[in-house]
Order: structure tokens, then sequence, then C-alpha cells
């Protein structure tokens, strides 16, 4: 534990002196609820159920989040890389160390992100109150997920660069099959079929419910994103171990 | 004690042995150096010793702890310095050095009395609060062997230490090899054959995953007749040359 707190301050120092991907996982969200509600102010009759505050402050909340990917990605792979890893796959610190020493750091980030998202959606509106909180916690299970998947990408992918074009291709799929943009029942079955059995969808729609105080939908919602969750982190600390030996 | 008792150690690549049957012994004080060309077999030794490669078949024991069934304590004995880079590039000279002391298990006091040791040992003691990666090439390098030595390792191995250094980094470097020699095991691969010749006690030369020839300089120039070093090698690899 010792051992894995001391990898885990380091990532952290060098997570907080990278604030690149932080700064995008931010500033993209802001940005983008600063242009809907100046929108929804010119355009009455945008659909509230998708642009009002209350709706399209969860979905920006997980788009923030799912800047994670290239921040974690880009970490382990400038590590693997460089022969960091290396170095350290040769002390005495162990799979679950890394896997540990890489996310603990990564969580308050995401926390800090998403409440800079929230809070600034209250000063366009959003009611505050304790259900701020508690979606705050509902995505963080959301966070998770996509720290695990940066740090499968980055123990797979053998470069920066390749991480930053994968980290792009999900984060849109990510933007485009969570609901975010438009209602996923307007495209169809199979479409909304598709949507509910990746993880994104659930991840809008528990931060959504959270919001809402609709506490009752969150275990549903929140199981889907655990699950694949679990999943990610199973596969990532293979892939690690498999990597301590080869 | 052996430092490093390697037996019958073999290394497959599918169907390709990349070592082969290798049998080595690297005796407690002595800085030993493995040389051989590219694709030889060096750097797959290498990684097993180090418990970052599993052998296909034999074993390796170092300071008596076997690489394949005590993997976990020999990492605690050991410690490397890889041929690229190895530094956390946004912490600083002094971070680096705690941050390795930590993981080796030192307390924080005990951490950052190495690291002062280690950066004046180094010379790196005017750029502490500077992030390695503002170092420069020959700096990163000291900086990296010096991590390996905080931990006061048994066995050190030193994988290509100054590859791509000029030549007055190159010397500094091998003044500070040097001063090392008779406190630990030192390992060193090396494609500089003066290098080897200056530092080493004993040398192997590994051809196509084997062991061609192992003894002193003048030992591996005698057994083969050879009027340097460089002489004995082309002549020890050129079967695998001829194999390419």
């Amino acid at each position: 534990m010792k051992k894995m707190n001391i990898f885990a301050k380091r990532c952290a120092k060098e997570m907080w002196r990278d604030p690149l991907s932080f700064v995008f996982g931010i500033g993209f969200p802001v940005a983008l609820l600063t242009l809907m509600w100046l929108l929804g102010r010119s355009l009455p009759e945008m659909p509230q159920e998708i642009f009002g505050i209350d709706t399209f402050a969860p979905s920006m909340a997980v788009f923030g989040l799912s800047f994670m990917l290239i921040f974690l990605g880009s970490l382990v792979t400038g590590d693997r890389t460089g022969s960091f890893l290396m170095r350290m796959f040769a002390s005495p610190l162990r799979a679950t160390d890394y896997i540990l020493g890489y996310t603990l750091p990564a969580l308050p980030i995401a926390a800090a992100q998403t409440a800079v998202c929230l809070g600034y959606a209250v000063i366009l509106g959003l009611e505050p109150g304790v259900n701020l909180l508690v979606c705050l916690l509902a995505l963080m299970p959301t966070a998770l997920l996509f720290i695990g998947i940066g740090l499968l990408m980055g123990s797979v992918l053998p470069t920066a660069g390749a991480v930053g074009g994968i980290s792009s291709l999900i984060i849109n799929v990510c933007a485009w099959l969570s609901g975010t943009w438009f209602p996923l029942e307007m495209m169809g079955d199979t479409f909304g079929t598709i949507c509910n059995l990746l993880p994104f969808a659930h991840s809008v729609n528990a931060a959504r419910a959270a919001l809402a105080g609709d506490y009752a939908a969150l275990p549903v919602e929140l199981a889907w994103v655990l699950g694949y969750t679990a999943v990610i982190f199973a596969l990532a600390a293979a892939v690690f171990r498999r990597k301590m030996k080869s | 004690m052996d430092a490093i008792r390697i037996d019958a150690l073999t290394r497959c690549f599918g169907s390709r042995r990349a070592v082969d049957g290798l049998n080595l012994t690297v005796g407690e004080g002595e800085l030993f150096a493995l040389l051989g060309q590219n694709g030889a077999g060096k750097t797959t030794t290498i990684r097993m010793l180090c418990g970052l490669l599993t052998p296909t078949s034999g074993d390796a024991l170092l300071m008596g702890r076997s690489v394949v069934t005590d993997t976990q304590a020999v990492k605690q004995l050991i410690n490397v310095s890889p041929q690229e880079t190895a530094v956390a590039a946004r912490l600083t000279v002094r971070e680096n050095l705690e941050f390795v002391a930590g993981v080796y298990g030192f307390d924080r006091r005990a951490a950052r009395a190495k690291a002062q040791e280690m950066m004046e040992t180094f010379s790196l003691t005017d750029r502490a609060k500077d992030r390695a990666k503002t170092l420069s090439g020959g700096m990163q390098r000291r900086l990296s062997i010096a991590m390996a030595l905080i931990s006061k390792p048994k066995i050190l191995f030193l994988d290509e230490p100054t590859l791509g250094l000029d030549v007055r980094a190159r010397r500094e470097l091998w003044k500070h090899i040097g001063t090392l020699k008779g406190t630990m095991t030192i390992v060193l691969t090396t494609h500089y054959l003066e290098e080897a010749e200056a530092l080493a006690d004993r040398i192997a030369i590994m051809s196509a995953g084997k062991l061609a020839a192992l003894g002193t300089a003048e030992q591996i120039r005698e057994s083969v007749g050879a009027a340097t070093l460089e002489d004995a090698f082309l002549t020890l690899t050129e079967a695998e040359e001829v194999e390419q």
C-alpha cells in the first residue's frame, strides 16, 4: 500500500503539471454550455428535454469526463515509450500498484472537473441543491470508466498520437451515442438498442436522474456503467500483468 | 557466493531462440560486460535477469534467488538503468530520486538523504529543482543511473548507459561507473568495445543467443589471436553475420 501511495503521488504530480487535457475537460463543456445557453435565449423553441440546462448540464459533465481518456492514456503511453515503465516493472511494484496508482490521483481531478461544469451551470440557471452533489457522486463511476479505458489504451497503443486518435473517436462515439445531442428514441429501435447496450447513455441517464432527484432510476443506470467499468479494469490489470512479464 | 548464476537460460519467440541455453556466472562485486551485435540476445538476457521476461526454460539465480520462482525477491535486490531515458519527465531531479527511493522502501527522511547524496555524486545538485525533461541528454542519463543506484542494489544492470552521449559526457559517465567498481555487482551491456575494455573485469560476447566468448579482454583477444578486442569481436560474431 505504501509503495502504491508513492507511485500515486508521482502520478498526481505528473497529471497536475500537464493541465492540457484538464483544461480541455473543463473548457469544452463550459464553452458548449455557454453556447447552448445563448442559443436557448435566442431560440426559445429549442427542445428543452435536450437543451434545457437541467438536462444539458449533466450531458456536458459526462462529455468533460470523457477527456480523462486522453489524460490517462497519454500518461501511461509516455511512461511506456520512454522506458520509465520498464524501470518500474523491474522494481518491487505490483500490477495492482500501477492500476491504483494511476487511477486514484485521476479521481479528484474528475470530481473537480465535474464540480466546475455543474457550478457553471448553476450560474446559467441550474437550480442549486443537494441533487448537484448526488449528480457529482453519480458521475464518479463514469469517471472510473473513462479512466479505465484510458489505462487500457495507454498500455496497448504504441504512441501518444495513437492514444489521441482513438480517444477522439471514443469521445465522439460517447457524445453521439449517449443522448447528449438528441433523444435516442428519435433514431429508431436498432440505434436505440445499440446505444443502450453501451454504457454512455446510461452515464448521461444516471446524471440526469440524480439531478432530477429520481433516485429510484439510479441503481439500474449505474449498474450498466459499473459493469463496463469492472470489465475494463479487469482487462487493464490483465494487460499490465502481461506487459510486466513480456 | 556468485552474484549471478545462469543455468541453461533459454528464451524463444515463436521458432526463434533469442537466448539459447546460456550458462554463466558473475562474481559478487564484479563489473561484467555483455557484448554482442544487435539481436545477439543481450537485452533479452538482461530482461530475463530483471524479471521482466519469463524464460522459456532454464533459470538464473541472483544472490541465490530464482528469477522464475522468486521474482519479487529478485526485484528488491536489483535495479536497472534502461537503454532509453527512464525518468519521470515532469518531476524535478530531486523528486525523481526520492520517488525511486520510496518505491524501494526508504522512508521519507532516508529518501531525502539518499537523493542528496546521489545528486552530489552525479553533479546534479545545481539542477535539483529543475524538471527532468529540461535536462540535457547527458544529465538525464546521469539522473537515470543515479535513480538506479539510489536503492543500493546488490546487482545493477546498465543497458547501453552511454548510448547517444558525446565523448565528454561518455567519459564523465565512465568515471562515475568506475567509482562503483567493487561496491556492487554491475552488468553492463554496450556496443562500445572500448567502454567494455576500459571498465569491465570480465567480458562475455554473445552471438546468435549463445555464449561465444568469456574472459578478460586480453583472454578473449588471445583466444582468437586478434590484435584488438574489436578484431576478436568481429571474428567471434562472424558466423552470426553470415547467417543474417
